[in-house]
């Protein structure tokens, strides 16, 4: 160990001010262990809007657990875009995102990614896992919100005999819903999954083509009859997850909140929450910028180019936190304002309520 | 050159207060064209130059490994000069001033460069970024003129020590990177006093800035020389002498953007209040162009488009060649001048002054015209500190 901390020294001392992995850069990219990175070998077009990445990561990646999500950075129009995936792939394989074209960043990962890209990454985080001990267990999905329990599927059906799981997943059409011939023929191949699938469109079979009813307990008693004895997880929508977390509230078992656990993609945010705004000053960095009141401040800072920390962009991961220097913030999920010298702000869910300073 | 506000012929004096606000408004126009353009191929461009850049040092420094033959030791300082030069002007020096911040590449954005030069970053960037392109040409503000050791204007008061500064500023030339360093610690200033010498602030600063003169000789000096083996002592002269070459070639480039006959500068007072237009207006006045080929302006980091960058100091500098015709036609419409000349031309005219200059300015000069106001009297404005960005 000694050894190479002296080698390290001597070869830092060689490349001053760079630093040894810059000069390795140069020759293989995926040599830099302080900006992790992916090579993309393989890319699978899942349905019309949505495409699996499957890629080698770098130097410095954990291998992760079945449910997961990594931050995954591209670069379009000359502009990094980080944005949080859930990794589809079994565990204990190499990492595969699945993403559903939605949006500016991912609709280019969906269309433009070759075999081949970089993808810059963060390491595998997250505790929408699996339970320690086997239990039966209940998948509530809807849309994109399958991947990271198509990874759980993955890496325990073909794995473990005694494994009983119940997944419904909810999807426009056939042509729309992730993985699904896959799942079918795991279904068919491992007595231990059960899927059904819920159209909300037209499904060809002459089922009723309406959304999944969370309301009440009615739509779940149907397709699963003892949802309740059953370790829940659901991933999908807001509303969808919302619904969900109230019938688990009322009528599930007394324990309930523990009995479901749930993975948001992306933030409730409060419809009309945001004020009058302000001017944004990034100090260290020397930036300043005018943003209306609903804009969140990760994305003030990104777009005048400061470096912004982050991870969920959603309120969850604390990774965006910046310390307040002056000023006040809104919290776009609740509308309150706020804001201590000092205090750390949460960038991905609060704007500036008026002049804000933060400390970067 | 004269402060503006006491010349005979005001060159600014034909504008009106909305004239000026006008110049801003196009100007701005201008910089926003190319920030609505700024995309794939300008983030490849800065990549491709870093890459290039480095693999030049790399094989230079490579073939300096048997500088002992004297073709290897041509080649191989040539190089290392070049890839020194390129690091500092079109790399380092814009990089540090946010110009590829948009990309938000921690690797290539201002808070993280480091770069190939004694002064550390962080204190580069406040002496260049926050006061010298917020006080260009300002007498007693701007210390970049004559850099505390030369006097480079009539207005500047004469000392029996300016006699000597030809010398100064050729001694400068050969050692420009400790120059730097030195001034951007206000070495001057700071030493003069105990109290001042003790301050712990800059104490600090000064160990940051001796922990990177360390790193830096021990790598040209000591580490690169002893992996050299037989070859110890001509890869110490070589790399010696790319230094050298890269302090004399900076050195001139940065004379040239604000020394050379035709750059105006202003008074203290003339700032308080300015609007944008104005500022606009006085980075336009007091900053001068070099004319050349494609890789004159390249060598220069694209400073030879001096008057563009002050006019936009975190554009890209891969664009300010695109933009440079529109910002002379600027000129022309609001009837200024464009200051521009060869490289030779500007770098005789600058020194042409430094010479003149170290002698007290002529008693006919001294009879002045009466002072002018610059500009009518404005509300106060950001526009000053907005541009350090
Ligand atoms: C932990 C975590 C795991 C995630 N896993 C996945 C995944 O496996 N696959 C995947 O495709 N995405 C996943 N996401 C969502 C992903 O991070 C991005 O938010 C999504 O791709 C949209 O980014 P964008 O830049 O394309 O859209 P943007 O241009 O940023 O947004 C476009 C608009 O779409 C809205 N929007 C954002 N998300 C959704 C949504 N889910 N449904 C409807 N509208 C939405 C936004 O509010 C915005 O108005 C995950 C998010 C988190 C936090
Ligand atoms: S980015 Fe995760 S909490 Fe803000």
């Amino acid at each position: 160990m000694a050894q190479i901390r002296v080698l390290r020294r001597v070869a830092s001392l060689l490349t001053t001010p760079l630093a040894p992995e810059d000069i390795l850069g140069l020759v293989n990219p995926l040599s830099s262990s302080r900006q992790l990175r992916g090579v993309v070998t393989k890319v699978v077009r899942e349905t019309p809007d949505s495409t699996t990445i499957h890629f080698r990561p770098g130097r410095g990646w954990n291998p992760h657990a079945a449910g997961q999500w990594a931050r995954v950075g591209v670069e379009i129009d000359g502009v990094r875009h980080w944005r949080s995936y859930s990794l589809s792939a079994a565990a204990g394989h190499d990492p595969a995102i699945t993403v559903t074209a939605i949006g500016v960043v991912s609709t280019a990962l969906a269309r433009d990614t070759r075999v081949g890209d970089i993808l810059f990454l963060d390491t595998p985080q997250g505790d929408f896992t699996l339970p320690e001990h086997p239990r039966p267990l209940l998948m509530l999905t809807a849309g994109s919100g399958l991947t990271p329990v198509m990874s759980m599927i993955r890496t325990l059906v073909p794995r473990r005999p005694d494994a009983d799981v119940v997944l419904i997943h909810s999807a426009r059409t056939p042509a729309d819903a992730l993985f699904h011939d896959e799942l079918l023929e795991l279904a068919d191949q491992f007595p231990g999954l059960t899927v059904k699938h819920w159209f909300t469109r037209d499904s060809g079979t002459g089922a009723p083509a309406r959304r999944l009813d969370l309301g009440d307990a009615t739509d779940l008693e149907t397709l699963c009859p003892d949802w309740r004895d059953r370790a829940a997880y659901a991933c999908g929508p807001a509303d969808f997850l919302d619904a969900a977390t109230e019938l688990w509230l009322r009528d599930g078992h007394d324990d309930t909140h523990e009995n479901l656990t749930i993975e948001r993609f992306a933030t409730a945010l409060l419809p009309g929450t945001g004020g009058e705004g302000g001017l944004v000053t990034f100090e260290k960095s020397d930036k300043e910028v005018e943003v209306d009141g609903d804009v969140p401040l990760l994305d003030a800072g990104e777009e005048c180019g400061v470096v912004m920390p982050s991870g969920c962009r959603m309120g969850i991961c604390r990774s965006c936190l910046i310390p307040l220097v002056a000023g006040k913030v809104r919290d776009l999920r609740t509308g309150e304002v706020h804001g201590d010298e000092g205090e750390l702000i949460q960038t991905c869910v609060n704007a500036a309520a008026g002049p804000v300073n933060l400390d970067i | 050159m004269t402060v503006l506000q006491k010349k005979a012929h005001n060159p600014i004096g034909h504008l009106t207060p909305e004239d000026i606000e006008q110049l801003g408004v196009e100007l701005d126009a201008i910089r926003q064209s190319v920030i609505d353009t700024r995309g794939a191929d300008d983030a490849a461009y800065i990549r491709k130059v870093i890459d290039a850049q480095r693999k030049l040092e790399l094989g230079s420094r490579a073939i300096l490994l048997i500088s002992m033959f004297p073709p290897a030791w041509v080649v191989g300082t040539a190089g290392l000069a070049v890839a020194k030069i390129i690091e500092n002007m079109e790399i380092g020096h814009n990089v540090m001033h946010g110009q590829w911040d948009w990309m938000r590449d921690p690797k290539i954005h201002s808070t993280t460069w480091e770069w190939d030069n004694a002064s550390p970053s962080e204190q580069w960037k406040h002496s260049h970024n926050e006061l010298h392109h917020t006080y260009t040409n300002v007498i007693g503000k701007d210390n970049d003129l004559g850099y505390g050791i030369m006097r480079v204007d009539e207005d500047q008061r004469w000392v029996p020590f300016y006699t000597a500064q030809p010398l100064w500023n050729f001694v400068n030339a050969c050692f420009f990177e400790y120059g730097i360093a030195a001034y951007d610690l206000e070495l001057g200033k700071n030493l003069a006093t105990k109290e001042r010498r003790n301050n712990p602030e800059f104490r600090a600063r000064a160990k940051v800035t001796l922990k990177k003169i360390r790193n830096q000789v021990t790598k040209d000096y000591v580490i690169h020389p002893l992996l050299s083996g037989p070859s110890f002592l001509n890869t110490i002269a070589a790399n010696a002498t790319a230094n050298l070459v890269r302090n004399i070639w900076t050195h001139s480039v940065i004379m040239c953007g604000h020394f050379p006959e035709g750059v105006e500068t202003f008074e203290r007072k003339s700032i308080v209040g300015e609007t944008r237009g104005e500022w606009y207006l006085r980075q336009m006045l007091g900053s001068a162009n070099i004319s050349g080929s494609k890789a004159m302006h390249f060598m220069t980091g694209n400073l030879s488009f001096q008057i563009e960058h002050h006019l936009f100091p975190d554009l890209p500098s891969n664009r300010y060649q695109e933009i440079a015709p529109q910002v002379q036609a600027l000129f022309a419409k609001y009837g200024l001048t464009y200051t521009t000349g060869s490289l030779p031309r500007q770098v005789a005219s600058a020194w042409k002054k430094v010479i003149r200059l170290s002698l007290p300015n002529d008693f006919g000069r001294k009879a002045r015209a009466k002072v002018l106001p610059l500009l009518p009297v404005t509300p106060r404005s950001e526009a000053g500190s907005r541009a350090a960005a």
